[in-house]
């Protein structure tokens, strides 16, 4: 466990502030595109991209970094902003989200944008993708490998966002038992529980709920933590990559549209874009917090 | 190239004994089961291989995004399980990653046409070409005989991007020996022939070839050309048949929709219009059976051929003169 200082902890926060105010600016401009979503997982991805993945911007194809799938692939606005804000891309590219000619397309394309790396739109593909890739990665690590310098196990892990509507499809748990069966300690979900998907309640549409006894029985390593609390998610990160032969999965509780009060708890921010007035008010509401 | 010696082989075997030649050139190589190993033959694979075999259960979704995940992280995987499961169950994964994402899988569709002839309709797959031939990206080739099998499947682990590789359950005829080179995207010529030309794939092939000897018997020269990759199409190849023959019969063990008989009249009606008779199972289910059998019973008799080819010079007497 590393120590993280208040400092780090309040940083990464305003961060998360900040990617809100970039989505926001986003789906307003374009008038179409996702905003609950990716208020939910606002801290989540701002203690990856600014903290805990080991990347490098300059090397957006370097093969020892970390791997983050985005899973969510609908909330992609906070992706791309914290991937702009990280030096993937210009920050003033943002403007071009979802238009004619844009690397940033209605959902993640990992061939147009940098540091996408997975196509992502359809759900459920995370975790079945995700066991792929920490296959693959540790699997550098055999001895059967011929070349010296693939004899030794890559160090970089597997991280996944993946929504609670999300985990209704039958993928999901098809490649949790794959994760499961071949012990795929390099692997990390994160599960942004809001509660709510397209129509209502998650609860509602397909119950899903015990969700930390479903991935215990499932044979993984489950941590559960408030997904906004960024110090807790910090701490949930480090206590995952110290997990062998299991993969792990934190249960993220977070409130969709957070950070706005009219937009929290509603259904109806899924994927609705501001008018010029909402948006006013949920700027202000979001900057008054920084 | 070809052979004449009657001795009729299993495409299942030569391929998993390939399969296990390419893990011994190449350490990325790796096959991937939806616990069908032993109908398929990767089982050869994963004796040989046991660290770069993942079997990840009845779960097809599953088994083509673990792959695609294993392809992201710069591995060749092969991955294997019947081809009506690859082509339908698995769709939408093959589309958003193997196609949209450029991962480098090869998909090994086992079974394929009506060869699983005793288990039925709902294993048979004669929407898989056209299904795979719709995806952007995405390259089918048809192997027709064992040597075939042998000789491509190393290209296929070449070829950048995702391959649909289509395999036969049963015995076929074995058409050539060992000096076949065929080469991705390229048709290959047969027999020469100026007065319709036999255009087939898979095991349609030999049947072709039958029926080219019934049409000679008749004072008719039919050209028999292979079409292994149904895309990228070989273009030149069948617009040259287009105008030589102006009588083009295709012939394959698939739908007459959207397969090898749709990509060849699709390309005619745009460049080069001539008459195409599409032979191959109409818009139906079929049924259990001994497998030659049943593709004489839905379409795909020799005398099949033969009648589409007397249909097709028909259509072509009755054109108006050039």
């Amino acid at each position: 466990m590393h120590y993280h200082p208040d400092e780090l902890i309040l940083e990464i926060t305003r961060r998360a502030q900040q990617l809100r105010l970039d989505v926001l600016r986003m789906v307003y401009t374009a008038q179409t595109g996702h905003i609950g979503g990716a208020f939910s997982a606002a801290e989540i991805v701002a203690s990856l991209y600014f903290h805990h993945l080991r990347i490098d911007p300059a090397r957006p194809d370097w093969p020892e970094r970390d791997r983050f799938l985005f899973s969510k692939g609908h909330a992609c606005a906070v992706l791309y902003a914290a991937l702009a804000h990280r030096g993937f891309f210009p920050v003033s590219e943002l403007a071009t989200f979802r238009q004619l000619d844009s690397r940033l397309q209605g959902h993640p394309d990992r061939l147009k944008c940098p540091g996408v790396e997975m196509p992502a739109g359809p759900l459920g593909h995370g975790v079945a993708v995700g066991a792929g890739m920490a296959l693959a990665l540790r699997e550098t690590a055999k001895p059967s490998s011929r070349s010296a310098a693939s004899a030794r196990a890559s160090a970089a892990r597997v991280y996944v966002l993946l929504g609670d509507g999300e985990i209704n499809a039958g993928v999901v748990w098809e490649g949790a038992l794959t994760a499961a069966k071949y012990r795929l300690g390099n692997l990390t979900v994160i599960l942004d529980c809001n509660g709510i998907q397209q129509t209502g309640a998650t609860a509602d549409v397909l119950p899903t709920e015990d969700l930390s006894d479903k991935w215990r029985a499932f044979g993984w390593h489950v941590q559960e933590i408030n997904g906004h609390s960024v110090a807790e998610i910090l701490g949930a990160l480090d206590r995952a990559d110290q997990v062998h032969a299991r993969p792990c999965i934190i249960i993220a509780r977070t409130t969709k549209g957070h950070g706005v009060g009219f937009m929290a708890y509603d259904h109806r921010w899924h994927g609705r874009p501001p008018n010029e007035k909402q948006y006013q008010e949920a700027v202000a509401e979001i900057e008054g917090s920084i | 190239m070809m052979t004449t010696d009657g001795h009729w082989s299993l495409m299942r075997k030569a391929y998993g004994e390939a399969l296990v030649r390419l893990g011994e050139q190449n350490p990325d190589v790796v096959a991937l089961s939806a616990d069908v190993s032993n109908s398929d033959y990767s089982a050869l694979f994963a004796e040989a291989f046991p660290h770069r075999f993942y079997n990840v259960g009845i779960a097809e979704q599953s088994l083509v995004d673990v792959a695609a995940g294993l392809a992201y992280a710069g591995k060749i995987p092969f991955a294997n399980t019947f081809a009506f499961l690859i082509a339908t169950r698995a769709v939408e994964m093959v589309r958003t990653h193997l196609c949209y994402g450029q991962a480098n899988v090869k998909l090994m569709a086992a079974y394929a046409g009506l060869s699983d002839s005793f288990d039925g309709p709902t294993h048979h797959a004669i929407t898989d070409l056209a299904i795979m031939r719709s995806l952007p990206g995405m390259t089918v080739v048809v192997p027709a005989d064992a040597v075939a099998v042998q000789k491509l499947l190393p290209q296929v682990a070449a070829w950048p991007g995702p391959v649909y590789f289509r395999l036969n359950r049963n015995e076929v005829p074995d058409l050539y020996d060992e000096t076949y080179a065929p080469q991705i995207g390229k048709g290959v010529v047969l027999r020469d022939g100026g007065d319709v030309a036999l255009i087939g794939t898979g095991m349609m092939l030999y049947r072709c070839l039958q029926a080219a000897e019934r049409l000679a018997g008749e004072g008719i020269q039919a050209r028999v050309i292979e079409i292994h990759t149904l895309k990228p199409l070989d273009t030149h190849l069948v617009l040259e048949a287009a105008r030589d023959t102006q009588a083009l019969v295709t012939a394959e063990e698939h739908s007459i929709i959207g397969g090898l008989g749709a990509a060849v009249a699709e390309l005619v009606c745009d460049q080069s219009p001539a008459p195409v008779i599409r032979v191959g199972i109409a818009d139906t289910f079929s049924e259990s059976g001994p497998y030659l059998e049943l593709l004489d019973k839905y379409g795909m008799s020799v005398e099949a051929i033969v009648d589409g080819a007397r249909r097709a010079l028909r259509l072509k007497e009755a054109l108006p003169a050039r």
